[in-house]
C-alpha cells in the first residue's frame, strides 16, 4: 500500500491514485488530508512511547524494582539486622573513606586540569583531553592489573615496597588508587566547557582591579564554575563509592578487611547470602537514586543560567 | 635533530624546553604529574611486563583457544548489544525530545541510572530477573530460553551498561534540528518513512555512530555486572576482563598482561574512532551553517 497522504500532494489527480490504493472511494479532500494527520499523529507517538517504555521497563526498572523488592520481602526487621553485620558496617566505612581520600584528589586534578587546558590553544591540546578520557575507556579490570604490575609483588616497586614493609596491592591503599583510576576524569571532563563558555574577561577585569591569583579564583572563578565544578563532584563520587571491577582485583576481598559495599554485594551473593546482599544493594541503588536527583538539579541550574 | 654538534636550531629547541619545565604554571605541574604517576606509570608497566613475555610466547597466548573464544564471545556480544542499543536508543532519544507525555522528566533523568548504579548491584539484579525463577527469566522459561548463567545474560548485562549513551549522544543533535526541515520534505511530497530516513536520519548519524562506538567500549571492557549474571564458563560465557581476573588469581600473570595489553590495543582503537565520528559530527554541524565547535 502507499503511505500517508502526503505521497498523493504531488500526484494531479487524487482520484486515479485513490484506485490504486486502499483509499479507493475517498477523494482525499483537505479536511480528510487533516483528519488522516491527526489519526496518524495518534498512534505513532502511542506506539513509540509504549515501545519506550517496555524496553526501558524490561532494562531498567523491571531490575531496579526488583533490588527493593528483594531487600524488604521479608519485612524491614532482616533488612536492619543485616545492616548491623560487623562485616557490612566496615564494608560501607571502607567505601566511604574510599571516597573522602579519592573525591578530594580528583578534585584538585580535575580543577588543574581544566584551568591549565580550557582557555589555551597548542599543539596536542585535543591530545591532552583524549589522555583525561583515558580511564574511561580502559576496562576497570585492566586498570586493576596495571596496578598489580606495578606495586605487587613481581611488579615495579615490588621490592623496594616489600624492604619497607609497605603493602599497596591486597590492602587499602591499592583500593584507592584503583578507585581515583577510575574516577579520575569526571570533574576536569565537567569544568572544562563550563570554563571555556565563560571566558576570560571578568577574570583579568578582577587581576587589573589588583586582585590576586588566589583573590581572582575564590571571588570570579569559582562562582562561576560551581555547577559545573559539583556536578563533577556527584559523578566522582558516585563512581568512587560504586566501583567494582578495579578495586576488585587490587582489593584481595577479604571480608571485614578489604571489601568495599559493591564488593560486599558480590561475595554475600556467591555465598548464597542473597538477603545480605540485597541489604547491601539498596543502599548503593538509593546512592545512585540520590546522585540521579542532584545531578538532575544541577542540569536545571545550569539550564536556568544559560538562559540567562 | 638530537646531534650532539648543537645546530642553532637545536640549541633554541633545547633552550624552550628548559624554559618551559621551569617557568610551568604550577597547574600544569599537577596535571602532568598526577597523570604520570596514576597513568603514564601504570600503562608503562604493563607494556613493559608484555615485553618480557617475548613476540612468540605473546602470541601464543593472545591466540590460545580460550584468549580467541572469550575474544570472540566479548566482542559479537558487545557489537550485538551496542547495535540494539543504536536503535532503541535513537528511538527514546527520539520519544524524548519530541513528544510530551506524564512522567517524562523522570524517564528522561533515569536513563543514567546505569552510569549511577554500582556494576554488582546491576549484576545481582539482573542475574535474579533474568534467573528461570525470575521476573522476566521465568516469562521465557517454559519456551527453554534460559537468559542469566548464558552467553544471553551477559548480552542483557552488556545492554543495561551500555544504555545510556546513544540516547545522550542523539538527544542534543536531534533537539537543535530544525522541525521546518521536515515539514518541508512533507510538503514535497515525501512519505513519513521517506522523511526520517532522507532527512532525518543523515544529520543523526554520526551522533548514533559515536553512540554506538562509545557503548560498544563500554561493555568491551565491563566486569562487575557480567561477572555475576554469567556462569564464566570457557567457550560458553566467559569474556575476555573475567578471564584476565582468572589469570591473575591464578598467579598468571603472564597470561593476564597479555589478554590485558590486547583489550588496552583495542580500547585505544575504540578512543581513536570516538574521536574520529565526534569530528565527524561536528563537520556536519557546520554544513548545516552552524557555529562550529570549539
Amino acid at each position: 500500500m502507499k503511505r500517508g497522504w502526503a505521497k498523493c500532494l504531488d500526484i494531479e489527480q487524487p482520484l486515479i491514485l485513490g484506485e490504486q490504493t486502499e483509499m479507493s472511494t475517498i477523494a482525499p479532500s483537505p479536511r480528510l488530508v487533516k483528519r488522516a494527520d491527526a489519526k496518524r499523529k495518534s498512534w505513532v507517538p502511542t506506539l513509540l512511547i509504549g515501545i519506550t517504555i517496555v524496553y526501558l521497563g524490561l532494562v531498567l526498572y523491571i531490575p531496579a524494582a526488583n533490588v527493593f523488592y528483594q531487600a524488604f520481602k521479608n519485612g524491614i526487621g532482616p533488612f536492619i539486622e543485616n545492616l548491623t553485620q560487623p562485616n557490612f558496617i566496615q564494608a560501607v566505612r571502607l567505601t566511604v573513606m574510599l571516597a573522602a581520600i579519592a573525591v578530594p584528589l580528583n578534585t584538585i586534578f580535575g580543577l588543574c586540569t581544566a584551568w591549565a587546558l580550557a582557555r589555551r590553544q597548542f599543539r596536542g591540546r585535543s591530545f591532552m583531553l583524549s589522555l583525561i578520557d583515558l580511564p574511561f575507556a580502559i576496562s576497570p579490570v585492566v586498570a586493576g592489573l596495571m596496578l598489580v604490575l606495578l606495586y605487587g609483588r613481581q611488579g615495579w616497586f615490588g621490592d623496594v615496597l616489600q624492604s619497607n614493609n609497605i603493602r599497596i596491592i591486597f590492602a587499602f591503599p591499592g583500593m584507592v588508587l584503583a578507585t581515583m583510576f577510575v574516577s579520575m576524569p569526571f570533574v576536569a571532563r565537567e569544568v572544562i566547557p563550563v570554563l571555556e563558555e565563560a571566558g576570560a574577561d571578568q577574570e583579568e577585569a578582577a587581576q587589573t582591579l589588583g586582585a590576586n591569583g588566589w583573590q581572582t579564583f575564590w571571588r570570579v572563578t569559582l562562582p562561576s564554575i560551581r555547577w559545573g565544578l559539583l556536578y563533577g563532584l556527584i559523578l566522582t563520587n558516585a563512581r568512587a563509592m560504586g566501583e567494582f571491577g578495579a578495586v576488585s582485583v587490587v582489593s584481595g576481598n577479604l571480608s571485614g578487611k578489604t571489601q568495599s559495599l559493591p564488593l560486599y554485594v558480590e561475595e554475600a551473593y556467591k555465598q548464597y547470602e542473597t538477603e545480605a546482599a540485597y541489604s547491601a544493594a539498596v543502599l548503593l541503588a538509593l546512592l545512585a537514586v540520590v546522585t540521579l536527583v542532584l545531578k538532575e538539579i544541577m542540569e536545571r541550574k545550569t539550564r536556568i543560567k544559560e538562559v540567562e | 635533530m638530537t646531534s650532539a654538534q648543537g645546530t642553532p636550531e637545536t640549541v633554541s629547541k633545547g633552550n624552550f624546553l628548559i624554559r618551559s619545565l621551569t617557568q610551568m604554571p604550577w597547574t600544569w605541574r599537577i596535571m602532568l604529574g598526577y597523570l604520570t604517576v596514576m597513568l603514564l606509570l601504570p600503562t608503562l608497566a604493563m607494556f613493559l611486563r608484555a615485553s618480557t613475555v617475548g613476540p612468540a610466547q605473546f602470541w601464543s597466548i593472545a591466540t590460545s583457544p580460550v584468549a580467541l573464544a572469550t575474544y570472540d564471545i566479548t566482542f559479537t556480544t558487545s557489537v550485538i548489544a551496542a547495535l540494539v542499543n543504536g536503535i532503541f536508543g535513537t528511538l527514546i532519544a527520539w520519544v524524548l525530545v519530541r513528544y510530551d507525555f506524564p512522567f517524562k522528566r523522570i524517564i528522561d533523568a533515569s536513563v543514567d541510572l546505569p552510569f549511577a548504579l554500582p556494576t554488582s548491584v546491576a549484576g545481582l539484579t539482573l542475574a535474579t530477573v533474568y534467573s528461570d525463577n525470575g521476573w522476566i527469566g521465568s516469562l521465557v522459561a517454559p519456551f527453554g530460553i534460559k537468559i542469566a548463567f548464558t552467553r544471553l545474560g551477559v548480552g542483557i548485562a552488556m545492554v543495561f551498561i551500555s544504555l545510556p549513551f546513544v540516547i545522550r549522544t542523539v538527544q542534543p543533535v536531534l533537539a537543535e534540528m530544525e522541525k521546518e526541515v521536515e515539514e518541508a520534505a512533507w510538503s514535497l511530497g515525501a512519505s513519513s518513512w521517506q522523511t526520517f530516513r532522507r532527512v532525518v536520519l543523515p544529520p543523526l548519524m554520526p551522533a548514533i555512530l559515536t553512540g554506538v562506538a562509545l557503548g560498544f567500549s563500554r561493555a568491551v571492557g565491563e566486569y562487575g555486572s557480567i561477572v555475576i549474571i554469567s556462569s564464566n564458563t570457557p567457550f560458553a560465557d566467559l569474556i575476555a576482563p573475567v578471564l584476565i581476573f582468572q589469570r591473575l588469581e591464578q598467579y598468571d600473570y603472564a597470561g593476564a598482561t597479555v589478554i590485558g595489553v590486547v583489550l588496552l590495543l583495542i580500547s585505544l582503537v575504540m578512543l581513536l574512532a570516538i574521536n574520529f565520528l565526534q569530528a565527524w559530527g561536528r563537520r556536519y554541524e557546520t554544513g548545516l551553517g552552524k557555529m562550529p565547535g570549539h
